[in-house]
């Protein structure tokens, strides 16, 4: 049995924003691969939980008018990982979704419980980082759009206030059109583990040059990173082993990584430099350049 | 506290008053019967407790009751034919000898199963990933992986792998 002394079940966003508001202390669950975990080891106490399981308006996944995809908070990592517009437009988000847990666990774990965890691993953040991702918050008195990278403010710390309900990750085709990216996860099994270290690059080239290079990390850090200065090392660059050598020095700049008992500081740091390249080098030959040898 | 659910059990149906609290697995072990669901690690990583919601396998140990309304579930006591026949999926793995202890088995079984019921084609990799979320600790998961081929045939795919 589950610490749980109260149970809430919302069928609509406003019903939802509604009993939060008129109840704070209630903890919304979506998948519960996250809440009931840590309800199990005791890190939450009497839950009142309130579920988004049967809002079906948070669950969808879709191409708005002008180009931005829009995902429903709800989506689960199944349904993005088989979604035809995000494979096809975005990889490097399906690829993250099928790398995290295994199929039962994508089954039910949702992408906006993911984001909301605020972990530093979370296999989507790396990639939602690269992509600029944009959040939609809700409460009672309305909406505001957060881009991801403000809203992961700590390990386990998201900047979701009292009230407030994530309804929709968005990417604007800005963000992902005329880019070819990589994911990589480095962990100690393909399946069923949790990232030592999460890589997902994006690159858009000009000519011979690096047009636009995007470099997100999970577990290099407390949250989720971008490695702004070796992107902004990259902008210009001409496309050759020696600039992504230089790009992958400086990636380890922006991190933090730290030693756990999965790996130590000085391995992740390793892990940056390296599969940061490796990741660039497949995204240079998707977004149309040749090969690096 | 607690909730009043409408679901059905391998075909049957129930209409019960469930804790807000329990889990699934706990409803169909301890309340309703179908031991075949295993509790193995209680927090999803085992898969164990696997069952068929809707034909979709998930971790029912994570799973709350109350979630179950309106649902059909299958564990692996509606897997077999009602005069007790194997199902084709369960003679593959006695075939192949890819149960041991059997704790893992009625998951595997059942992910398998749903595999078999999805239409699709899968390549031996898909299938690998397909059943990534079961931990055996006696078969080394050879005879696992074969059995499941064996239930799939006709179903895999010998293209270029590709995800």
């Amino acid at each position: 049995m589950y610490n749980i002394i109260g149970y809430f079940e919302a069928e609509t966003v406003a019903n939802a924003a509604a009993l939060l508001a008129e109840n704070p202390n209630l903890r919304l669950i979506a998948g519960g691969t996250d809440v009931l975990i840590k309800m199990h080891g005791g890190q939450i106490d009497n839950a009142e939980l309130l579920s988004l399981r049967k809002i079906k308006s948070l669950a969808g996944i879709r191409k708005a008018e002008d180009g931005t995809i829009v995902i429903g908070s709800m989506a689960t990592f199944t349904q993005v990982f088989q979604d035809p517009i995000l494979r096809e437009m975005i990889p490097i988000l399906t690829e993250a979704a099928i790398s995290m847990g295994g199929p039962q666990i994508r089954n039910i774990a949702t992408i906006g419980g993911n984001v909301c965890n605020g972990a530093t691993s979370a296999d989507s953040a790396a990639s939602l980082f690269a992509l600029n991702a944009q959040l939609k918050l809700e409460d009672q008195q309305g909406e505001r759009i957060v881009a991801i990278r403000e809203f992961y403010l700590g390990p386990g710390k998201v900047a979701l206030k009292p009230g407030e309900i994530l309804t929709e990750i968005r990417i604007t085709p800005e963000n992902y059109l005329g880019f070819g990216g990589q994911y990589i996860k480095f962990a100690m099994r393909k399946a069923m583990d949790i990232a030592t270290l999460a890589v997902s690059v994006l690159c858009k080239l000009h000519g011979q040059m690096f047009d636009e290079v995007r470099i997100g990390l999970g577990v290099a850090g407390p949250t989720p990173l971008r490695c702004l200065e070796a992107e902004a090392y990259a902008k210009g660059k001409e496309v050759s082993a020696a600039t992504v050598a230089e790009i992958g020095k400086l990636a380890v700049k922006s991190s933090q990584a730290r030693t756990s008992w999965r790996a130590s500081k000085d391995y992740r740091e390793h892990l940056v430099e390296e599969l940061v390249q490796r990741a660039l080098k497949t995204a240079i030959v998707k977004a149309g350049g040749e090969e690096l040898v | 506290m607690f909730k009043k659910i409408a679901f059905s059990v391998n075909g049957k149906a129930f209409n019960c008053e469930v804790d807000i609290r329990e889990s699934l697995l706990e409803l169909l072990r301890n309340r309703l019967g179908y031991t075949g669901a295993k509790k193995g690690c209680g927090v999803g990583e085992c898969g164990a407790c696997s069952v068929l919601i809707d034909g979709v396998p998930f971790d029912s140990c994570i799973y709350l009751a109350v979630w179950a309304d309106g649902k059909q579930i299958t564990t692996i006591e509606g897997v077999a034919a009602k005069n007790g026949e194997l199902s084709e999926v369960q003679k593959a793995f006695v075939a192949e000898g890819a149960v041991q202890c059997g704790f893992c088995t009625p998951g595997l079984v059942l992910t398998t199963k749903a595999m078999v019921e999805s239409g699709q084609e899968y390549t031996r990799d898909q299938i690998k990933r397909e059943l990534s979320g079961h931990l055996c600790r006696c078969t080394g998961y050879q005879s696992i992986l074969k059995a499941a081929e064996k239930s799939l045939e006709g179903h895999m795919c010998t293209c270029i792998e590709e995800r």
